[in-house]
Parts: structure tokens; sequence; C-alpha cells
């Protein structure tokens, strides 16, 4: 096949490929963005097996078909709580495979025309390596802490910002010399930037904490596409980079938005800043809230009833709901409750959960529709006509804190305000504190009710009192 | 611990103490609950109902007065009218009586209790705190008195609250006054609302006309100087000569025009103040009612008798002095609900036993005798329930200021956009052509992408996560152009890409497939 029509059919492939993100833009056109985004992987994959495989058959079927069996059956086994972790693997595994071809190209190495060329696909070749080991281990990382095999709970070492610091400065020195050298005699060079890069992921990641994990998975999204991107420009292959970019600055975008949602930088996100500057002000802040009174507990019988009696009623779920696996039990009053002619909404905060949309997924595989969820915007100025909020697992992303105490850790996150409403129940296992370690004033307000017991078991004896009559 | 529940014996009074549904949730705080046979029965509250939720029932009043540790009543202990004795001359030293006591007019059953040695925790004494409100029975009640106001001035007014025009005409809406916008005040309010009157109302303390205002009635104003009748616990306070005149004047021209005037203004341990005079009623409207909440102490209006319903000057005055009782079965529950409540502080390890913490607030304002020592009045309350609203009062501003700091700068972002530029011409002005090309690709496609992620709505992040992770698996592109590579280790190397690649491919269109197969309408 000539060159000519390959660089057509990826032409064909990058357009299939925006098209398909296009496709998520609406619920109705999503299902046909996922086909075009097969589509384009198809055609991508066809057109260069035919065109640039000449030899090593048996090996390429080694590697494709069992790679798709086993991804077919991780997609099927998947439950949806686990969401964040089978995105978080996936991204080790684009992070690594990043390096393997990063080292094949390196070690098959070709002469270049120029030493400036030679220089710059030299360069090429270290920073996606870099990128993709550091995608790899940061992904590992993240899944480990996703999934409960290790502690959620940050890490952070003593001078851990000089360390990445002087990670970064050494790696960068390793690139410029590499490069001078060229791959043929430079490969020392790369095995330290590799494994430097490794480290470098891990310890990133590890000083983050569990609710923070929506902005490191959005993050490693998007170094997963900066890799493919340096892989691009290293092979100087057009798809390639179109490819790497447009999944580059969407998980930019995602990160973005996460970081918007906790109003925190992004840079203190990922450093694991919540922790340092919590210290200085939660005593002050706690003590200012403690004066707020007592908490009032109901039983679920009396949280039915007034369920029941409701007009308009707001869910807010947490991560507690995920954990708890409460999103089915939830539709089913949900369910009950309309049938009686209350209109029950959904109203998701944009960090609940571990992953950006991790509620919306949830609630859509319990068959909750969803043109009754919405996100925080739409949703929040319509709290004073809510007759009853229900908060299921959730803490930080409900707290007045946010919007009245000043030095607040959470201070200017915005946040649900089911205190608007008329009433609001609060389901949760007990009186501890949030991810941000901050008091919760709503728990104290006037109209709180505090619903207490395992999130499961509480939605299960709200639906049988709701069933009971 | 066991808490005995006595029938209560006072002449009309229908209440009780505790009602079944309370007491299960009583027992889970490790009590054992006694009750006198009968006793709920005025309440519709069965024997059968009490014993079905593991209340023993017994018919031998004194044991129960002389065996319970904890003795909770609605009214305070009076001689019984038939079996002729005096419950508190049964209690002696480690019982603890629970009831309302009116400590300030009842000093001798508070001697009494003194000298026998009985704890007594008097609810009408729980400070008026937001923390105690829960437990607050002079609340709850004074919610059901205001409604039942209502109720009963619907009962002897000879017209309809709401406006109509039918075909036989056109009906007038009823006119309410309601003086006194406290918790019965309030209540009345919203049920004269509900049933369609036009509702005024009127109040010597300013910060109530928010409340007043926000149940949709009309908050009267005096034309007069400022002066502040709040007293101390959210209650009124007498207020100054020309005050009343004032206040008078305005009533006056009230009862001309409305239909029903309910009045609720009470003073704590004095009698009620006299706000509607004989030449008011005399001026009111053939057929008016007159409900007075105070009338136990006086009454707001002297010519209203406890307990009866009179008619002077064709005006209905009706002077019940227990509305709550009227409505036992509500009553009863709300009041067991307090108890419960109470139940809950007075016994924070739900181990069954009750412990008169006297550094606690609420406690120890409520506990009027304790180990044979009058303890009321408590020193004076911490903090009244009004100024809670001035916590968040200067938060508006410090917000907009934090708003003002963050406005950037309108030319702050060319600055990376100047740095981004010149990096790229320094770059350009070396690299072969070749490499700038691919460049214009790389940054062309960002915005691309920038553009196109910025449209994907909030609920489809995961499934776009899921599929940038399919995509980004375009890598296998690269693997494949080197597995026919002559070295073995490419070639394994690139198999290994294409193995995981597959993977991440596979994966990632399935689950999403998955995923948004389940997003549905």
């Amino acid at each position: 096949m000539n060159f000519g029509v390959m660089t057509a059919a990826y032409i064909g492939a990058s357009a299939l490929f925006i098209m398909a993100l296009g496709g998520l833009s609406h619920q109705e056109s999503a299902r046909r963005g996922n086909i075009y985004g097969i589509l384009g992987m198809g055609l991508a994959m066809a057109v260069t097996i035919i065109g640039a495989v000449t030899d090593n058959y048996g090996l390429l079927l080694l590697g494709l078909v069992p790679g798709g069996v086993i991804g077919y059956i991780l997609a099927k086994r998947v439950e949806m709580t686990s969401m964040p972790e089978l995105v978080a693997i996936l991204h080790s595994l684009v992070g690594l495979a990043a390096v393997f071809v990063g080292f094949a190209n390196a070690l098959g190495h070709g002469e270049s025309a120029s030493v400036v060329a030679q220089r710059i696909h030299d360069v090429e070749t270290s920073l996606g390596i870099f990128i993709g080991a550091v995608t790899f281990t940061g992904s590992l990382i993240a899944y480990l802490k996703l999934s409960g095999k290790v502690s959620g709970n940050p890490l952070q070492l003593p001078g851990r910002h000089m360390i990445n610091l002087a990670i970064v400065l050494v790696s960068l020195y390793l690139i410029v010399q590499f490069a001078a050298v060229g791959a043929a005699d430079g490969m020392v060079y790369l095995y330290i930037i590799t494994i430097l890069a490794l480290v470098f992921g891990a310890h990133l990641v590890v000083a983050i904490g569990g609710a923070d994990m929506p902005v490191v998975v959005s993050m490693l999204n998007s170094y997963s596409g900066w890799a493919a991107a340096a892989m691009g420009f290293m092979l100087g292959n057009d798809l390639l980079i179109v490819v790497g970019a447009l999944v580059g600055s969407s998980g930019a975008i995602l990160s973005y938005i996460m970081c918007r949602a906790m109003n925190r930088k992004f840079l203190n996100v990922i450093l694991g800043g919540i922790g340092t500057k919590k210290k200085k002000s939660s005593p002050a802040a706690g003590a200012a809230v403690e004066e707020q009174g007592e908490i009032v507990e109901i039983q679920s019988e009396e949280a039915a009833h007034m369920l029941e009696s409701a007009k308009e009623v707001m869910i807010i779920p947490g991560y507690g709901m995920a954990v708890a696996q409460a999103q089915h039990t939830v539709f089913e009053i949900t369910k009950k409750l309309r049938e009686k002619g209350v209109n029950v909404r959904f109203g998701i905060h944009p960090v609940a959960g571990r992953m950006p949309g991790h509620m919306n997924v949830l609630l859509a595989e319990a068959k909750v529709p969803y043109d009754i969820v919405y996100e925080m915007d739409e949703i929040n100025d319509d709290f004073p006509k809510v007759d009853v909020s229900v908060v299921i697992g959730a803490n930080d992303i409900v707290n007045p804190a946010a919007n009245e105490v000043e030095d607040s850790p959470i201070a200017g996150m915005p946040v649900l305000e089911p205190w608007k409403g008329k009433h609001t129940i609060v389901l949760k296992r007990g009186m501890s504190r949030g991810y941000a370690g901050v008091e919760n004033p709503l728990f104290f307000k006037d109209n709180t009710r505090m619903l207490f017991g395992d999130a499961k078991q509480t939605v299960d004896a709200l639906l049988k009192h709701l069933s009971a009559d | 611990m066991k808490i005995g529940i006595p029938k209560e014996i006072e002449d009309g009074e229908l209440r009780v103490a505790m009602t079944p549904a309370v007491a299960e949730r009583v027992k889970q705080l490790g009590f054992d609950l006694v009750i006198e046979s009968g006793a709920g029965e005025a309440a519709s509250y069965s024997d059968e109902a009490y014993i079905a939720a593991g209340v023993e029932v017994t018919s031998d009043t004194k044991s129960l007065w002389h065996n319970s540790d904890i003795l909770i009543k609605v009214r305070p202990p009076i001689e019984h009218p038939e079996l002729g004795f005096y419950g508190i001359e049964l209690l002696g030293k480690d019982q603890t009586l629970i009831s309302t006591l009116y400590p300030a007019q009842n000093s001798v059953k508070l001697n009494q209790l003194a000298e026998r040695g009985t704890n007594a925790v008097a609810l009408d004494a729980v400070p008026r705190i937001s923390r105690a409100q829960k437990m607050d029975v002079l609340s709850s009640m004074a919610n059901i008195a205001g409604y039942r106001a209502v109720v009963e001035a619907a009962q002897h007014f000879g017209r309809f609250f709401t406006g109509q025009i039918t075909a036989a005409g056109k009906v007038p809406p009823a006119k309410v006054l309601v003086i006194g916008a406290g918790v019965a005040g309030l209540a009345a309010i919203g049920a004269a609302k509900s049933m369609g009157a036009i509702v005024r109302a009127f109040d010597t303390r300013p910060e109530v006309k928010e409340q007043v205002e926000s149940m949709d009635a009309e908050f009267l104003v005096l034309d007069f100087k400022d002066e502040d009748g709040s007293g101390e616990g959210g209650y009124a306070k007498v207020m100054s000569p020309e005050f009343i005149a004032a206040e008078m004047a305005l009533f006056a021209e009230q009862a001309k025009d409305v239909d029903i005037i309910i009045t609720t203004a009470l003073i704590p341990g004095k009698p009620a103040p006299e706000l509607i005079t004989e030449e008011m009623v005399r001026s009111m409207k053939p057929g008016s009612v007159i409900v007075d909440l105070a009338a136990e102490t006086g009454g707001n209006c002297k010519l209203t008798q406890a307990n009866e319903i009179v008619q002077k000057h064709g005006v209905t005055l009706i002077g019940y002095t227990n509305l709550p009782s009227r409505m036992a079965a509500q009553s009863s529950q709300l009041f067991a609900t307090n108890i419960y409540h109470l139940l809950t502080e007075l016994c924070p390890n739900k181990d069954g036993q009750i412990d008169l913490n006297m550094e606690d607030e609420v406690i120890r304002g409520a506990t009027v005798v304790k180990q044979g020592n009058i303890t009321w009045p408590p020193p004076a309350p911490r903090l009244s329930a009004a100024p809670k609203s001035d916590v968040s009062e200067p938060l508006p501003e410090a917000k907009t200021a934090k708003k003002e700091e963050k406005k950037p700068s309108a030319f702050g972002f060319l600055i990376p956009v100047f740095i981004v530029g010149a990096l790229l011409m320094g770059v350009g002005s070396v690299a072969p052509a070749e490499f700038m090309g691919h460049l214009t690709v790389f940054v062309l496609s960002c915005f691309v992408g920038y553009m196109v992620v910025w449209g994907v709505s909030h609920s489809l992040h995961t499934p776009l996560m899921s599929v940038t992770n399919a995509i980004s698996s375009i890598i296998v592109v690269g693997a494949l152009t080197q597995i026919s590579n002559d070295s073995p280790i490419v070639a394994i190397l690139a198999a290994l890409a294409i193995f995981i690649t597959s993977i991440n491919i596979v994966g990632g269109f399935a689950v999403t497939h998955r995923m948004l197969k389940m997003f549905r309408k």
C-alpha cells in the first residue's frame, strides 16, 4: 500500500476520533460516538497492518488476540462501582505500551538525515518514555489506592517536593545527555531515565489522598494522551500526534473541571497540598462550628414519612453510596416515590465519587433515567423549593462551611446547598469528618435530621417503610 | 432503670406522657417501662398497644409511684381525687420526677420534693436555646394550642374563613388578628391562613416580623418610637406605658375590623396583660369570636372565663385553658417524643441509667430539685435563641471582596502566549521542516480537543475517560510498524506493546459501550 493511501486513511481515522469525542456531548449521540471511535481504531489498525507489517505475523496475532480477549472479559466483568479502578489500570497499560514502543524504537534505530533531526528524535523518544513510565506507575498506584489494596491516605515523605524536583532536573539532564550521545551509545541513560520516571510517578500519586482521585485519574488520562503524542513525534506519525493531543487535552480539561469544583489549584492537588493547609486553620474553623448546637437523629420510619409527604425530593449521592452499593435500592425508593407523585431528582457534585462522572454511571447502572439526574450548577438554585433533600454518603460536597467559614480548608469550594430547602436528611455511618477533615455545620442545622447507619441497610429500611403502605 | 407513667388525674386532662411508638424507642435506651392501666385511653392509646410495645401495664397506682425509678407525667402531681393519696408523698430518695412543674408558681411542691430527697426535672424549665428545642414541651404544646385555637374559633364562627364567589352570592374572607407571634401565634397564623382567612399579627418583638411575613400574614406595626420587647429566653417583656397606649389604640382600631381575635400574650410568671378591653369587645361585629390562650393566667381579655365559652356583647369568648388536651393523641405523641429526646440527653450511654449532669446547660436548667436541694432558678442562660442570625451576617462582604481579588488582568493571559510563541520560533529556527509540520498538527489538535471536550456533558465524563483511554491506545500503530523489525528484541517489545494496547482498546471500547447502554430516559 502506498504512503498516500495510508495517510488518507489516517486522516479519516483522526476525523472519526474527533467525532467520537464530539458524540459524547449529548446522551442521545453518545453511543454513536463510541462506534465512531471503534471504526476509527479499526481503520487505523487495518491500514497499518496491511501497509506496514511485512513479517512476524505470528507474533502479531499472539499479542493481538489474547489482549483483545482479556480486555473484553475485563470490560464485561467490571462492577460499575469499580470503574475508577478499571480506568486507572487501563491508563497504566497505555503508559507501559508507550515505554515498550519507545524502547523498541530506540533499539531498532535508523539513521536520520541530519544531526539536529537525530537529536530531536532522541529527545522525543526519551520524553515519550519518561511520560509513559510516569503514567504507568502513577496509574498503578492510583489503581491500588482506588481498589483499597493500599491505604487511600496520602503518604507524604519529608521533603517530597525536593525529591520530585530533583528527579525532574536529573531526568532533564539525562535527556540532554542521551540526545548528545545518541541512541546507539546512550542506552544506559535511557534506562536510568526510565527508572527515575517510574519512581517519580509512584511517588507523585502516593502523596495524594483518596478523595482527590478524580483529579489524579483525569490527570493520568491526560498523561496517557501526551505519551501517545510523544510517540507520534518519535515515529513521525501524525495520527498518533492528533489522537495524543485530543486525549491529552481532554484529560487536562477534566482535571481543570475537577479542580474548579474543589476550588483548588491543580498543583495544590497534585502536590498533596490539603494536608499542610488543614493543620493551620482547622482548630479555628472547628471551634467556630462546634458552637452550632446539636444534631437531631431520626429513625427510618419517620424519614420515610417525610419523603412520602414531600412534593420535591432531591437526592444527593456521594462516594458512601458507591461503597455501600446502595444505588439500586435508591432507585427503588425513587420509583416508589415517583409513583406517589413525588418529584424526585438527583443532584450531582462534579467531584462526588472517585472519578469524573462516577455518580452518573452508578445511577445509570441502577436504571435511574438520566433526565432526572442534574449537575450542581443546574440544580443549586432550586433548593429553596425542595421539601426534603436526602444526602447519601456525602460530606464535603454539601458542607456550608465552604460558603460561610472563611478560613475553612474548603472555603470557596462550590457545594450543593440542601440547607436552603425545607428539610435535609443525612444518611451517614457516624459523625466522622469528610475527606477535608472539616466539621460539617449542615448536620447541626435546625432543619437537618441525621439517619445513622450503613447506607445500604438504611436505604433498605427506608424502602421497606415506603412499601409498607 | 424503671420508668413509671401514671394516668393523668387532673380534670379534663386527656394526654398521656408516653405513647406506645415512642416507648419502643425509649426501651432501646435501656429503660424498662410500666404504665398505669387506662393511662392512654383518653388519647386513643389502648393498654394492648402498650403491651405490644413491651410496656408493662399495672393497675396498682400506688406501687407504680413508689417503685418506679423515674416518674414521667404531663401535669404536676396533685392529690388523687379517687384513691386519696398525694403522689409526691409516695416518692423517696433516688427517684426522679419528670413533669411540667411550673417552679415559679409551685414553690410548695418543690419544697415537698426537696424534703423527700427526690430529684425533679421540670419540663417547662428546659432552657429555650436552639439545641434544646427538640425537648421543649412548651413549644410543641404551644404549636398544638395555636392550631386548635383556630379550629375552636372556626367552630364558633358562623361564616367561612375563605372568601368565595358562589351562585348564591359573594362571601368575603374572614379577618383574623393574632396577638403574640410566639410558637402558638405562628401556628395559629399558619392554620388560619391555610383555611383561607386574611391574617394579621402583632407582636412587641420586632424580630418576629420576618417570621410572620414568611407565613404570608400581615405584620401590624405601631406608630411609635423604637422599643424592643424582646426579653430573656425568647419571651416578651413588660412594655412602657406609652408603648402600651399606642398598642391599645391599634387593637381598638383593629377590633372594629376583624372577625376573630386570637390572643397568645403571656409573660412568664406574671398575670397575662389585658390587651382587649370590654370597650373593644363591644365594638366588634356581632358573631365575632375571641380565643384567649392566656385564659389560665387571667386572660388577655378580662371578659374571658377560664375553661368556659361565654357570649358577651354578641361576641363569643373562648377561654379553654388546655387546648393541647383537646387533641390528646397528637399532643401525647409530641410530648412523648420530647421526653424521648430528654431521656437521650439524660442517658448519654444508652445504658438505662440517667445522670443529672449539672454541667450540661440544658439539664442544669431543667433540674429544679436535686438530692434534696432546690436548684431553681438556674443561672442565666448563656445564649438566647434570637441573635443566631448575626453569625452569617458579615460574610457577603467578605465574599465580594474575594471576588474582586480574583479578577484577572485582561492582559495577564497574553504573557504565556508570548512565551510559548517565542519558544516555538526558537525551535522553528533550528528544527527541520518535517518536525515543524508535526508540531503544527499537534498544536492544532490540542485546540480541537479543547473545543470538543468542553462540549461533553458532565454526566458523560466517565464514558469520556474510558473512550479516550481506548483511543490513546493508538500507540498500537507505533508497535505495528515495529513488529516486522529484524531484531528479535524489537519485535518482542512491539508484540508486548500490541498485547497490552489490545487489552486497552477492546476493554476501553467495550466498557464504554456497556456504560452508555445503561444511560436511558
